[in-house]
């Protein structure tokens, strides 16, 4: 499993090929310089130990420390920007997939995924890929080579103290090991002392206003303070065990190093070592040690990287909205007339919610959705616009069944506005053109006076170049619906799709609204999620939902004179209980 | 520094304590490179085993000690560190929950959850940093200086010209990358923004098949990011090389130096290997240095964020005076002259007069931000009136006992907000000893109980953070429950049925009406249907009393009001006669 996800992981790297190659070169040869340094050093102290110092040796020693550190510095940094380049490179072609495929998968499964989540995946998963593949590329490679050279050089210079050096150092790695295991339990439970803390405090904090009005202050207190505590106790011994790995360590280090230093003492007590040499094995005994603990640290990285790589290839392995079929239509024009013909879908297996639908809509005839919340109304925006697809039964424009059409023309066909007017953050202009990047300048602003929306942003202070906010949180929800308006009267469709908004606008934008919906749906198909009177009563048909099913349908007196549910939803809305219903 | 005395209290012993053993770790690390060179001059010199042997054992008595103190600091250090972020956490959260909504408006429920969770972390971190740190690592440097100057001050000089090269070098790197490090984090939340973008407009970008512009505009905009990286990573990436650099050409010059001296007879070869050493054990701890000053900066600014807020007093006090008994003739609330501005010179309310006797209901009606939500806020003590006053059964709000007021109000705020927990822990805030009958009781008026039946749990049914596990309508109905069972005298809705359908909506007001019949009841609300049979209507225009009446009368005479009723379709044309009055 972790194999493959490190093989695919590394698929991603073969483009940067030849980048690799030259870098892995680099590292090499710059683990080599780092390493023959501290021989060279060795060696310009032998050069002090006889009576009188060999300055002409030392001069040449000198000069090839000093190639030595040049070499070995330039190197270490070209190598560091290389392999960050192909790092953040590789990690952004995994993220792009991941987002191209998004925008591929089928609306079910967005409507499925925290969008929390998703964009953590985009922004901290891919992260952690690039900064894993960085540090394990730049540090895994030369922490090894390290390992290896200096163990070569200790066994050449002296195998016995070699010997003692390679048997008392994996100490310390068994020792980080069996702490890591033990924080690792820990940490997690810090982890999730931190993660309940945080979200009780998030949820009374946003909640703080209730608590005062209920007096709950000192309850609310006592709560916090448990899981207060709990928090404490619990960072307290991870991070104690932690902070026990530096101390671990450097005791090994330390050991490690008195070893050397007394066996290197004796040995040239006896004549097999010189003091030079007992100097350079003194610092390969710290090198030594130093890459164990790297690599240590970056197979963690690793792991995690991994782990985030896994969660990127999660979304690129996701399945993709089925193609068009090959001889998909491409209709040259559309009449705009709807028909449903017994449809059935369902969002769960097993739990059927729309039954036989069938509905027939002409030519330019207005279709008001009416019911109780959750009755169905926005199932049926998904199924004309195949956001999502029918279980049985068939839906024709035109009288070709949607399916036959390709998916992107389907979606053309229909102008949509949605109860929560989704606006990209950029300029009202690009907004507004959104359906239609080519417009000109005065094809925007007619669009914009169509659809009321030509006065606000006159008023904004740098007009049709105003850059709305993520989230338009500069602009009021009826402004925010004013120029998803304007955004369908630039492309100028044939069918409607239009979902009203219950509240928060205040009168007079909504008047507007209104008049500009009614604008739109001059001589169009349209489709109303309708919670306005007016909308309602001049539909040609009113379709009354319930619980996934069409329970009546028909005009407003027809409906009215039938006496059923929704004449029942009329008098209990818009009619004053003391007052005769109009008519 | 007030906030880390105060909030230490108990953990002395450890402050103090915990730098003291890391000192004495911290020499006894330093003697380690003085030992060994003893060892070579002497003991190989004098080619003396036994001393060779003893101080290989004054070595690993060493490493043993030093292993000793520095666990005994870890363990003060994480002692008082998160003893310490304990009773900070502790302070600042009950500090947030006394602030009023002026106060806590100004800092933003994220800032307030930052300040709780990251300010304080960074802070406890820092104490734990200091302790474990702050004395070892300047002591290791001065002290590696201090010793190197013993040895010989000539040579020694070295160490003030590598010292503050590198310490400039890391200073410049900083600087020149911390821009970079705030561009790569504005751009990482770009494209955050840009992937959630996607996700909430998945459906318009489908309809106008925009798939591909968005994947290029994602595209570009993380290979900006990309850049950014790779370019910060130019200069982070020669920290490292930079100061290897500069320390081995400094040991380099040590080496020349010290072979002229050992050839004169000052110096000896175990003096200069000394050196050397020094000279690596000063770079190591500059290094860290210079990341503990980072840490400390972080942690010094969390503390300023957090003293800051801790010395913000909160705004509202609450008075002395118990509420008076409500006899029925005086009225229950009283305003009088009453204005607000959350900011000098914008007023939100002025001049609001009005008097509502024991029982009354009370309707107010507005366009988006005409005040409504203000004046809610206003009575329960959010904020408090900045222009005349709100009487409470006959005396000043601001003198009453404010718990004992707010038992007296029940509010149900415009956004609905249910705690994480069940439907019974949430019904039982105001009163912790309702019965089940009274709960069922107030589901029942709140035209709750059928939900709440039909779910297998009934009351103790989970609620998740802000109830998002109900429907709009099904959150609404369950907060104006748990209003009801704190048996308010004053019974606050602020737009409490926007969310339901048309039907549920009527006999919620149906049954408020009947079951309530002593309550006086303050109904908030967009549409004018909701308050036709109100005793009094107050209609708010721009915040201030564009009329007061009843429905009737107010369609008599209040402009604004048939402006209203005729958007929202509630009569069709104006009454003829108001024309008249309105010329």
């Amino acid at each position: 499993m972790k194999s493959e996800i490190l093989k695919r992981l590394s698929s991603y790297l073969t483009p940067y090929r030849a980048g690799l190659v030259t870098a892995t070169l680099a590292a090499l040869l710059q683990v080599i310089f780092t390493l023959i340094l501290p021989v060279l050093i060795g060696d310009a102290i032998d050069c002090m130990t006889q009576s009188s110092v060999d300055f002409s040796r030392l001069i040449t020693l000198l000069w090839q420390m000093g190639g030595c550190i040049l070499l070995s510095s330039g190197l270490q940094w070209w190598m560091n920007i290389q392999v960050r380049k192909i790092s953040m490179q590789a990690s952004q072609d995994i993220r792009q997939q991941a987002f191209d495929q998004m925008n591929r998968v089928p609306i079910s499964v967005i409507d499925q995924t925290p969008h929390g989540d998703f964009v953590s995946r985009m922004v901290n998963d891919a992260d952690a890929v690039a900064e894993g593949l960085f540090q394990g590329l730049t540090q895994l490679l030369p922490g090894v080579a390290t390992i290896l050279g200096v163990l070569v050089i200790m066994f050449r210079l002296n195998w016995f103290i070699a010997l003692v050096v390679v048997l008392v150092t994996p100490l310390s790695i068994l020792f980080a090991r069996f702490i890591a295991r033990r924080t690792r339990d820990l940490f997690r439970a810090q982890a999730e002392a931190q993660g309940a803390l945080s979200s009780y405090v998030n949820e009374m904090i946003g909640g703080q206003d209730l608590i005062k009005v209920f007096g709950r202050q000192q309850t609310c207190l006592a709560d916090f303070e448990k899981m207060n505590q709990t928090l404490r106790r619990a960072s307290h011994w991870a991070v104690f065990y932690s902070a026990v790995v530096n101390p671990g360590t450097r005791f090994v280090n330390n050991v490690v190093y008195a070893c050397v230093g007394v066996f290197g003492s004796l040995a040239a007590l006896q004549g097999g070592l010189s003091v030079g040499t007992l100097a350079s094995f003194l610092s390969y005994a710290n090198q030594y040690t130093k890459p164990f603990n790297d690599v240590t640290s970056v197979l963690t990285q690793l792991q995690s990287a991994l782990a985030s790589a896994q969660r990127l290839f999660w979304m690129i392995d996701l399945p993709s909205e089925p193609e068009d079929p090959e001889n998909a239509l491409s209709l040259p024009t559309c009449q705009g007339a709807v028909r449903l013909d017994s449809v059935c879908f369902s969002y769960q297996k097993g739990v059927p919610f729309l039954q036989n639908l069938s509905l027939s809509v002409q030519p330019g005839q207005k279709v008001a959705i009416v019911g109780p919340t959750g009755c169905g109304k926005t199932t049926l925006i998904n199924l004309l616009m195949r956001f999502y697809d029918v279980d049985s039964g068939v839906i024709f424009v035109d009288d070709i069944p949607i399916r036959r059409i390709k998916r992107s023309q389907l979606r053309s066909m229909f102008g949509m506005v949605l109860q929560e007017s989704w606006l990209k953050h950029g300029t009202i202009r690009e907004n507004v053109a959104y359906g239609n990047p080519t417009a000109t300048a005065e094809q925007v602003e007619q669009a914009a006076k169509a659809s009321h929306a030509h006065g606000f942003i006159q008023q904004l202070p740098q007009g049709y170049d105003t850059v709305i906010s993520a989230g338009g949180s500069n602009l009021s929800a009826g402004q925010k619906q004013l120029l998803c308006i304007a955004r369908i009267m630039l492309t100028r469709p044939q069918m409607l799709i239009l979902d009203e908004a219950t509240s928060n606008i205040d009168t007079r934008t909504e008047m507007l609204v209104q008049s500009a919906f009614e604008k739109l749906m001059e001589g169009r198909t349209s489709f109303v999620v309708a919670h306005r009177l007016s909308t309602i009563q001049s539909a040609d048909i009113i379709l009354v939902m319930e619980k996934g099913q069409v329970v009546e349908q028909g005009t407003h007196t027809e409906l009215l004179a039938k006496g059923g549910f929704y004449s029942r939803l009329y008098h209990s809305q818009f009619v004053r209980p003391d007052s005769k219903p109009a008519g | 520094m007030k906030l880390l005395w105060k909030n230490c209290k108990g953990y002395y012993p450890q402050l103090i304590l915990g730098p003291i053993f890391k000192l004495m770790e911290a020499i006894f690390e330093l003697m380690v490179p003085l030992l060994m060179a003893n060892i070579i001059d002497i003991g190989l010199k004098q080619q003396n085993r036994d001393y060779v042997i003893q101080q290989g054992w004054l070595l690993f008595v060493l490493a043993v000690l030093g292993i000793v103190t520095s666990l005994i600091c870890q363990y003060f250090a994480s002692v008082a560190a998160f003893g310490f972020g304990a009773s900070l956490r502790k302070q600042v959260f009950s500090h947030i929950l006394d602030l009023s909504s002026k106060e806590t408006d100004a800092v933003g429920t994220s800032g307030l959850i930052t300040r709780i969770t990251n300010d304080v972390n960074l802070a406890q971190n820092g104490v734990n940093m200091f302790i474990r740190l702050a004395t070892r690592v300047p002591f290791l440097l001065i002290g590696s200086i201090v010793m190197a100057f013993q040895i010989h001050a000539g040579v020694a000089l070295v160490f003030l010209v590598t010292t503050p090269l590198i310490m400039a070098s890391l200073y410049w790197i900083m600087k020149r990358t911390l821009p970079d490090y705030i561009r790569i984090q504005q751009k990482q939340d770009e494209l955050g923004a840009l992937a959630g973008e996607t996700m909430t407009g998945a459906r318009v970008i489908r309809a106008f098949s925009h798939q591909k512009q968005e994947q290029r505009q994602f595209a570009t905009a993380a290979q900006k990011l990309t850049d950014i990286t790779v370019a910060a990573g130019r200069w982070s990436g020669a920290l490292n090389p930079i100061t290897y650099l500069i320390a081995n050409l400094g040991i380099m010059v040590i080496l020349w130096a010290g072979a002229k001296l050992t050839n004169q007879g000052i110096l000896l070869s175990g003096d200069v290997f000394a050196l050397v050493n020094y000279l690596n054990q000063s770079l190591l701890a500059l290094i860290t240095m210079a990341n503990l000053i980072v840490q400390f900066t972080r942690a010094i600014s969390s503390m300023r964020r957090l003293e800051q807020l801790l010395d913000t007093p909160s705004s509202i006090q609450s008075g002395s005076q118990p509420v008076p008994a409500q006899g029925t003739a005086s009225p229950l609330l009283a305003l009088s002259h009453l204005g607000f501005s959350y900011t000098k010179d914008r007023p939100v309310l002025q001049d609001l007069n009005l008097t509502v006797p024991k029982g009354q209901t009370i309707g107010i009606i507005g366009g988006t931000g005409c005040g409504k939500s203000t004046l809610a806020k206003l009575l329960v003590r959010f904020y408090d009136a900045t222009e005349g006053e709100i009487l409470f059964a006959g005396t000043d709000l601001r003198q009453l006992s404010l718990p004992e007021v707010r038992k007296q109000i029940g509010y149900v705020p415009q956004n609905v907000n249910l705690f994480s927990g069940t439907i019974r822990s949430n019904l039982t805030l105001a009163r912790p000893d309702a019965t089940d009958d009274e709960l069922w009781e107030a589901l029942r008026i709140a035209q709750a109980e059928e939900f709440v039946l039909q779910k297998p749990l009934a009351l103790d049914t989970p609620v998740e953070e802000g109830g998002k596990n109900f429907s709009g309508g099904q959150r609404q109905r369950l907060t104006i429950a748990r209003a009801l069972v704190g048996r308010p005298s004053l019974l606050i809705l602020d737009d409490s049925s926007s969310a339901l359908d048309y039907a549920t909506d009527a006999a919620l007001r149906h049954s408020l009406r009947t079951a309530l019949a002593g309550t006086t009841v303050i109904l908030i609300s967009q549409r004018a249907a909701t308050l036709q049979q109100a005793d009094q209507i107050m209609v708010l225009d721009g915040g201030k009393m564009a009329g007061l009446g009843t429905h009737k009368e107010l369609l008599d005479q209040c402009p604004v009001y048939q402006e209203i009723c005729l958007s929202q379709k509630l009569i069709s044309t104006l009454p003829t006669h108001a024309k008249e009055v309105q010329v």
